[in-house]
């Protein structure tokens, strides 16, 4: 059995006039102490995905159905009551802006304290003291001094040190991580990717990554999976991934950005692949894949029969009608 | 030198935001945003800025489009001083130079229609006399960035951001100018939308013979649009010289360990990484000397005493280290 096992998976939102289907019928696993990443652009319903695992969504207007398994327990039928009791201690969620996601009233000691306290019973003094030594762990120097300071004395790097601190007290078995370095500069979003993989082996949590740097998706993860309109469409260990893309869009998104390196050896300016238009809109009803508008191979099939999920390779999965080898043929 | 003067030259560009406090609002201390900054653009090239949030790279962009006033400096058009004209006399200056913003939600008014935005440029600078004349003008500008003549009755929420980019591309492209400043201008959109507009920005420089001043974080990006690149940390340019120089061996420590900390998209690429410690000095209280050496590893006495001078490191590749001979 999986840590996490994600079963059909429907996330709706209802507006005004429409029902939006951010998710629609995701399943997917996590073992425990696995790196996977979640990749897609914007609206493809990455986030979504990972509120719902802690229970974060908002419902109504958010409809969450299917199954998530943490452990064999299905989380959506869980009371809040239990949820909390989850939440911080065996799941925990690092968010992508750390100035919002920090309380800026508490000291950065109360906060990582709080879980502490409220999960190990721990005294005021013990909670302070592990404090002190999370925020060690995470690199932050001269932690007795910073544990009693506030969110806006800290830098940017410094508060997703902080966040990570906080997320990873009570030792969690699921670290969900939500475009932890999107708001980083480079030089600090090479510390913290550094310091995630660090404390991945020391603390042995599974992380679940959601990013649309492709980039960071091949440094972090050991699996990957793409997210394209709320649904997914390869899944595969990420050295297959990236050397054999077998759906056209994940084969589109990888040559659409501009690589380190690669412009130099030639003398004419190399055009960027394109993927023409634009994502489908969630609120009307797909019928066939939900990629054939913009897809360079799409036959009159995809717009009609929705490519189902297959093994294109061992541990390679992809959703399309054409088989791998006529996929990377053309 | 002899030759006609460059497009645009920038020469000891210095920009500090007070800080007021204490009695009667006295400026107290100064927030050192650009110090020293000179370079040039040709006709028809593309410059980059790079660097890290806080290092300066928006604040010089600012500064050469007239935005804001600069603190100390000189800028030149084609050898003629533009640095703190009067509003009347930057009315044929703002002619040939425009700029695209990041987000293209905030820099389009969303009570205009696509034609009301596209035509104001054209309207201040009288280029098109009657209506028809500037619809056809409008229409024209559209089809030039790839969006159907039509859509000029729709307002701006009507459009996806990728789309939003390229109403802002037209409307920079609508009085002619000779140089358009991108500050950040494709970075708030996903990969396939920010290839398309890459992509576009690049037919456009080649059809119209623009030059480009590219204001950006994202290395790979700036490798593949810039033919000259300027590297900036806290308000000073550590190195500039040409794409080729930058990458294949850059001449300063900090250049170095920015391209290794750009994650690749290839999993089987293994590389020394340049792990910097800490983060970026306080641009009020910026250090002695070298203002990266709090973070260098190359770092020894004399980068705290001294200030490094730019210096040829051959082929105009300019670095400004003690050691660029060691980098």
């Amino acid at each position: 059995m999986a840590l996490l096992e994600v079963r059909d998976l429907q996330i709706h939102f209802r507006t005004a006039t429409a029902v939006n289907r951010a998710v629609d019928g995701l399943s997917f696993d996590i073992e425990a102490g696995e790196a996977l990443a979640v990749v897609g652009e914007s609206g493809c319903g990455k986030s979504v995905t990972s509120m719902s695992i802690l229970g974060l969504l908002p419902t109504p207007p958010g409809k969450v159905a299917g199954q998530i398994n943490f452990r064999g327990r299905n989380l959506l039928e869980a009371s809040e009551r239990q949820m909390r009791k989850l939440r911080g201690a065996e799941i925990s969620m690092i968010f992508q802006e750390p100035m919002t996601s920090l309380n800026p009233v508490f000291t950065i000691g109360q906060q990582i304290g709080e879980s502490v306290r409220l999960h190990e019973n721990a005294s005021r003094a013990q909670a302070h003291d592990r404090a002190i030594e999370m925020l060690r762990l995470v690199g932050i120097p001269s932690p007795e001094r910073r544990v009693d300071e506030y969110p806006h004395q800290l830098s940017g790097g410094m508060r997703q040190r902080a966040m990570i601190a906080i997320a990873l007290a009570c030792n969690p078995a699921l670290l969900v991580a939500d475009e932890p370095t999107t708001a980083l500069d480079v030089t600090i979003q090479a510390q913290i990717l550094d310091l995630m993989q660090d404390l991945r082996s020391k603390v042995g949590s599974a992380v679940m990554l959601i990013t649309h740097d492709l980039g960071v998706v091949a440094e972090f993860a050991e699996r990957v999976l793409v997210m394209y309109a709320g649904r997914k469409v390869e899944e595969a260990k990420v050295g297959d991934l990236f050397r054999t893309p077998r759906h056209p869009y994940t084969q589109g998104l990888l040559n659409a950005v501009p690589k380190l390196g690669s412009s130099l050896t030639t003398a004419e300016p190399v055009r960027l692949a394109e993927i023409p238009g634009r994502v489908p809109d969630l609120s009307k009803p797909l019928s066939g894949c939900a990629f054939a508008d913009r897809c360079p191979r799409a036959q009159e099939v995809c717009r009609r029969i929705d490519p189902a999920l297959e093994a294109k390779a061992p541990g390679h999965f992809a959703a399309c009608h054409f088989s791998p080898r006529e996929v990377s043929a053309a | 030198m002899t030759d006609a003067p460059h497009l645009i030259e920038v020469r000891n560009l210095v920009k500090r935001f007070p800080i007021r406090g204490g009695l009667f609002s006295r400026s107290v201390k100064a927030v050192h945003a650009v110090s020293d900054v000179s370079f040039h653009i040709a006709r028809g090239e593309t410059l980059s800025l790079v660097g890290e949030s806080g290092c300066g790279k928006s604040t010089v962009g600012k500064c050469l489009a007239q935005l804001i006033p600069l603190t100390e400096g000189r800028i030149t058009l084609e050898g003629k001083n533009i640095a703190g004209l009067g509003r009347a006399e930057m009315q044929p200056v703002r002619k040939r130079m425009n700029v695209v913003f990041q987000d293209p939600f905030s820099s389009l008014n969303p009570r205009m229609t696509v034609e009301e935005l596209i035509a104001e440029p054209l309207r201040s600078h009288r280029m098109a006399r009657t209506r028809t004349e500037r619809r056809t003008r409008v229409g024209d500008l559209l089809e030039k960035v790839g969006l159907p003549r039509e859509t000029m009755v729709r307002m701006p929420h009507q459009f996806s951001g990728g789309q939003r980019q390229r109403i802002c591309i037209a409307r920079a492209l609508a009085s002619e100018p000779d140089i358009i400043i991108c500050d950040e201008a494709v970075s708030a959109l996903d990969v396939s939308v920010q290839a398309q507009i890459i992509n576009l920005l690049m037919d456009l420089q080649k059809d119209l013979g623009l030059a480009l001043l590219f204001i950006s974080h994202d290395l790979a990006v700036v490798e593949h649009m810039s033919d000259r690149i300027a590297v900036m940390y806290l308000g000073r340019i550590m190195e500039i010289a040409d794409r080729d120089a930058i990458f294949r061996h850059p001449r300063h420590p900090y250049t170095k360990a920015l391209l290794s900390a750009v994650p690749l998209p290839d999993p089987s690429a293994k590389r020394d990484r340049v792990v910097l410690t800490g983060d970026v000095p306080s641009p009020i209280d910026p250090p002695s000397g070298c203002f990266f050496r709090t973070r260098c590893p190359m770092a020894t006495d004399r980068c705290a005493s001294d200030v490094p001078a730019l210096r040829d490191m051959g082929g105009g590749q300019m670095s400004a280290c003690h050691f660029a001979e060691e980098v």
